[in-house]
């Protein structure tokens, strides 16, 4: 294990709200580092719907999902969060008063004072096909992601799909594999223009496979797969002969870990919190925006950010329990202008008379 | 008001009033129809609010877009008459609409 991280604050989470949580708990000193399963900043705003319009931002009539991040990152430049993205956090251990340890499944660990779970719907995870009887080959010879390519190297290789994920494995693992399928429903893809054509050309020079059609049942023994049985739009069926299957069906949000950290949750997804400080049961952990829950929750970002701000004032006693907290503008605090970064505003010039 | 029937893969049926202008998912989510997730909340950005459209409604109903065509490609089982149900606007002359929703939508 490589020497635990140690920071302020962990972030669970790298939205909207964790980014916002950035912004309050460094006004108030506090240096955060955040998680995120996916591999970019912005949670859903940026997975799910980048393009699509926000227009319930107070002050702000009109933005885009992708726009609102982009905006929340420039907000909080100044406090120089840490990101640890494609990363999921997989446990979280009490052992101190308070004081944490946080470790993710890609070894990372650190230890912070506070908590702020702020993982909205969970953690994004790759849809699993309902293929009756898939279980037993997942992890085995169904993979929902390529982790170390040469385990493929001589495989009969199917993969399953017709976007950027299913194209791109498709390109890398068509050199290792013995051969390599290529299954999709239909002849278009929502891929980049250039990987489809990649692809185009190695079924031209024979080099791998591309069907048409849909996996209906699996066979194999002991978890080890031998074949895949397709249907096709006009209802026949034939086996593909292989010994993995990669299904790539794009992303789904899943509660994950966090539903074995211990709190009693709220129709088995949602973390209770209180009002005040928008703190857990356990004491240092904070939840915040849609995976927090007390009576009158809305899942609005503008919620969440109040729930920030708040939830920074309690942390502040957590983390500086001898220091005394005034509270203060950002209008008009010389302070927090500094930690800003910006100057404030010049008093107006003398006018001659 | 126009009907809306909604089939689950037991068979079990429930038919809501839906509201001119609103999509059948929003109808399905506004009655709690079950077997309609709508994660990503009707941005065509997720697939699970995935339905088959019943044979009789499909000229009726329309084929999908093209956006629409790329977002079923993460639904399972997806079918001739599969639609997002998020991208279906109510209309008078759908009254009677009947669709059924998929046995998984993630």
């Amino acid at each position: 294990m490589s020497e635990p991280i140690k920071t302020d604050v962990v972030i669970i989470g790298a939205g909207p709200i964790g980014l916002f949580a950035v912004f309050e708990l460094g006004l108030l000193d506090m240096k955060a580092h955040l998680i995120d399963i996916l591999d970019k900043i912005g949670g859903q705003c940026a997975e799910l719907y980048p393009e699509k319009p926000i227009y319930d931002i107070p002050g702000v009539p009109y933005t885009s999902a992708q726009g609102l991040v982009d905006a929340l990152l420039t907000q909080i430049k100044p406090f120089g969060a840490q990101y640890h993205l494609g990363e999921m956090v997989e446990s979280v251990e009490k052992i101190g008063e308070p004081l944490f340890r946080v470790r993710t499944d890609q070894g990372t660990t650190l230890e912070s004072k506070i908590v702020v779970i702020a993982a909205g719907g969970g953690s994004f995870q790759p849809k699993r096909p309902p293929i009756p009887g898939i279980e037993p080959y997942e992890g085995k010879s169904v993979f929902y992601a390529v982790r170390k390519m040469e385990a493929f190297r001589g495989k009969r290789v199917l993969v399953v799909g017709g976007g950027d994920s299913a194209l791109d494995w498709t390109l890398n693992l068509a050199p290792l594999a013995s051969h390599l399928t290529l299954l999709h429903r239909r002849s278009e893809f929502r891929a980049a223009p250039d990987s489809v054509n990649k692809m185009m050309a190695l079924v031209g020079d024979g080099k791998i496979d591309f069907v048409l059609g849909q996996v209906t049942a699996l066979a194999g023994s002991d978890g080890q797969l031998g074949k895949a049985m397709v249907k096709t739009s006009d209802g026949s069926t034939f086996d593909i002969a292989c010994d993995v299957m990669l299904p790539f069906f794009g992303l789904t949000m899943k509660l994950g870990p966090v539903a074995k950290w211990g709190f009693e949750l709220k129709n088995n997804e949602l973390i209770p919190v209180n009002t005040e400080n928008f703190e857990t049961s356990v004491p240092g952990i904070f939840a915040v925006g849609d995976i927090g829950w007390y009576p009158g929750k809305l899942k609005l970002i503008l919620s969440g950010f109040h729930e920030a701000a708040l939830m920074a004032q309690k942390a502040y006693r957590y983390c500086y329990p001898d220091k005394r907290l005034v509270f203060q503008y950002t209008t008009s605090s010389t302070s927090l202008q500094k930690k800003l970064g910006v100057s404030p505003v010049p008093a107006p010039a003398p006018v001659k008379v | 008001m126009v009907k809306i029937t909604f089939i689950d893969s037991e068979g079990t049926a429930r038919a809501v009033e839906g509201e001119v202008g609103a999509t059948v998912m929003e109808t399905a989510i506004k009655h709690g129809v079950p077997g309609i997730e709508a994660e990503c909340g009707g941005a065509c950005a997720c697939s699970t609010c995935h339905v088959y459209i019943e044979e009789a409604w499909r000229e009726k109903v329309g084929e999908p877009s093209p956006m629409e065509e790329d977002m079923l490609d993460f639904a399972f089982e997806v079918q001739p008459n599969s639609r997002l149900s998020c991208q279906i606007k109510v209309r008078e002359d759908l009254d009677g609409l009947t669709v059924r929703t998929p046995e998984r939508q993630a």
